[in-house]
């Protein structure tokens, strides 16, 4: 998980208290980030599933592009920023309702995905021809550029990652967040609220990265890093490391980019085509439309899938996969999945050999290892619907 | 029975011309919850340095080398059902295999307790 990026790590405005929870701090997308607490990987895994636990994702790219001419009150605004971002990305952005949050990718020419990151349309009426853009920290520099280099004079890209950006997700999450924000209970899944707290204002979107109900947090870095200060201080809340994050992830059957996501891989193949609604693939006109539409049309070559070792070696990303000692596909992520009890893999396979229940071998360190192609995710979502 | 340690967190408790081998408390601290042991056969031979084991975490895979030369008599398949023991008894019974050595001559090259405690304390 770590980076090779020699440079000094940045540190998020949360970085005191990692510190003072006892994080094990490590570079990860060119900040210093905890990967662990004292609690230890499986034990925060847990936690976050029964109880809540917080996790800082300030490295991430939170942004705000709003249209040159500034927001309005009228829905036309929505229209012209929604119509600028759509020629980036497949998924339907017109179509947002206020306060509505979107999964979906940033394509380049060939239909390969930049990046995966979520849209959200405000519900404010006074901030119409705005978007709330979180792209991934290791991409962030990327993203925003190509935003800038796209919409260059028709909006205006305000970077937010000089805030504080936490997730707090499991089953305690609403009770907790909603002392400070009583409104965030109304909130259903991938939906979106401006909350004030104490005259600052926080962003509060119902999504996540665990397959549990939760809420990200977005705010100014004094004002969040109190707030967070106050949700730890709750006995049900605990500091989460990036280690619990990515086995809680892989579990919920969610894409890490730069391992499951990459720029040679379409929608399609890595299963997100649900983040392109009708009115565009009718359309077709974003960028890689035409191997997009063929993939859709005709299926794709290869095809994202869950893998179920059927022994109890984890296998690792790059894990070769056979099937009768032909290779058929590669690992993209693999671990152990606390909440199962069992090593959890994602990876790439022909399509031919993508259906639930396939027998295929896993080679982990030059030995075959037995194993099934499985539905994700792993564990149900527990999203609030 | 003398116990020696490597700069790569292994042990070894010596008895005559036998050993038993595993990864140190601090090592098992350093990777978190262990979910796989992946151990030799007995019998198979290996050279002092080279990688004879793999244990996993959550996280990630590291090997395990082998202290010295030698081959491996028995192996704890106990860690087979129950790798989480490692985190509990790295250096008591969550051992990882019993070998016979080649070359009693290599643990001169190791350290022993009081060297390894302060090597940790270096880290």
């Amino acid at each position: 998980m770590a980076d090779t990026n020699t440079e000094t790590p940045r540190r998020t405005a949360l970085h005191p208290l990692h510190v003072e929870y006892g994080a094990k701090l490590v570079p990860f997308a060119g900040y210093e980030m905890p990967v662990q607490f004292p609690d230890g990987v499986k034990e925060e895994h847990l936690w976050t599933r029964a109880e809540a636990g917080l996790f800082d994702v300030s490295h991430m790219g939170p942004s705000f592009l709003t249209l040159a001419s500034g927001m309005r009150r009228d829905a036309a605004a929505h229209e012209e920023i929604a119509a600028l971002v759509e020629t980036l990305v497949p998924s339907d952005i017109k179509g947002l309702k206020p306060g509505q949050a979107r999964l979906t990718v940033l394509l380049n020419a060939e239909g390969g995905i930049l990046d995966d990151l979520i849209i959200t349309r405000p519900y404010e009426e006074d901030r119409q021809g705005e978007l709330y853009i979180v792209v991934n920290g290791a991409m962030k520099d990327q993203d925003w550029g190509i935003f800038e280099s796209a919409l260059a004079s028709k909006a205006v890209l305000t970077r937010a990652d000089d805030g504080v950006l936490f997730a707090l997700q499991g089953p305690m999450a609403e009770k907790v967040l909603s002392a400070y924000f009583p409104e965030c209970a109304a909130l259903k899944f991938m939906e979106c609220r401006r909350l004030e707290l104490n005259g600052e204002t926080f962003v509060v979107s119902r999504c996540g990265y665990t397959g549990e109900d939760g809420f990200e947090v977005w705010g100014r870095a004094a004002a969040g890093t109190e707030l967070a200060g106050l949700l730890l201080d709750d006995p049900c809340v605990r500091p989460i490391g990036l280690g619990a994050r990515d086995s809680l992830r892989l579990e919920a059957g969610l894409c890490l980019y730069g391992h499951d996501l990459a720029p040679d891989i379409s929608p399609v193949e890595a299963d997100l085509a649900w983040v392109i609604q009708k009115r565009r693939r009718e359309a077709g006109d974003f960028p890689g439309a035409a191997r997009i539409l063929r993939e859709l049309k005709d299926g794709p070559a290869r095809k994202r899938v869950g893998i179920r070792p059927l022994e109890r070696a984890p296998a690792r990303e790059g894990t070769e996969i056979f099937i009768g000692g032909e290779a058929v596909g590669v690992v993209t992520s693999g671990g152990f999945g606390p909440s199962i009890d069992a090593p959890v893999t994602m990876g790439y396979v022909a399509t031919a050999h993508a259906a639930p229940g396939t027998r295929i071998d896993l080679m982990v360190r030059g030995k075959a290892r037995p194993a099934e192609i499985a539905s994700l995710p792993f564990v149900p979502a527990r999203y609030k619907r | 029975m003398t116990t020696y340690y490597t700069k790569d967190h292994e042990w070894i408790r010596v008895d005559g011309d036998t050993g038993t081998v595993g990864i140190t408390s601090y090592a098992a601290g350093q990777l978190g919850d262990v979910v796989y042991v992946e151990l030799p056969e007995t019998g198979a031979k290996f050279a002092r340095g080279d990688d004879f084991a793999v244990v996993e975490s959550v996280k990630a895979a590291s090997d395990v080398y082998a202290p010295v030369s030698g081959s491996v008599l028995e192996v704890n398949s106990a860690l087979s059902d129950a790798p989480e023991k490692v985190n509990d008894a790295a250096q008591g019974d969550a051992w990882f295999v019993r070998v016979k050595l080649a070359d009693a001559g290599e643990l001169s090259g190791l350290m022993d307790e009081a060297a390894y405690t302060a090597f940790c304390e270096g880290l």
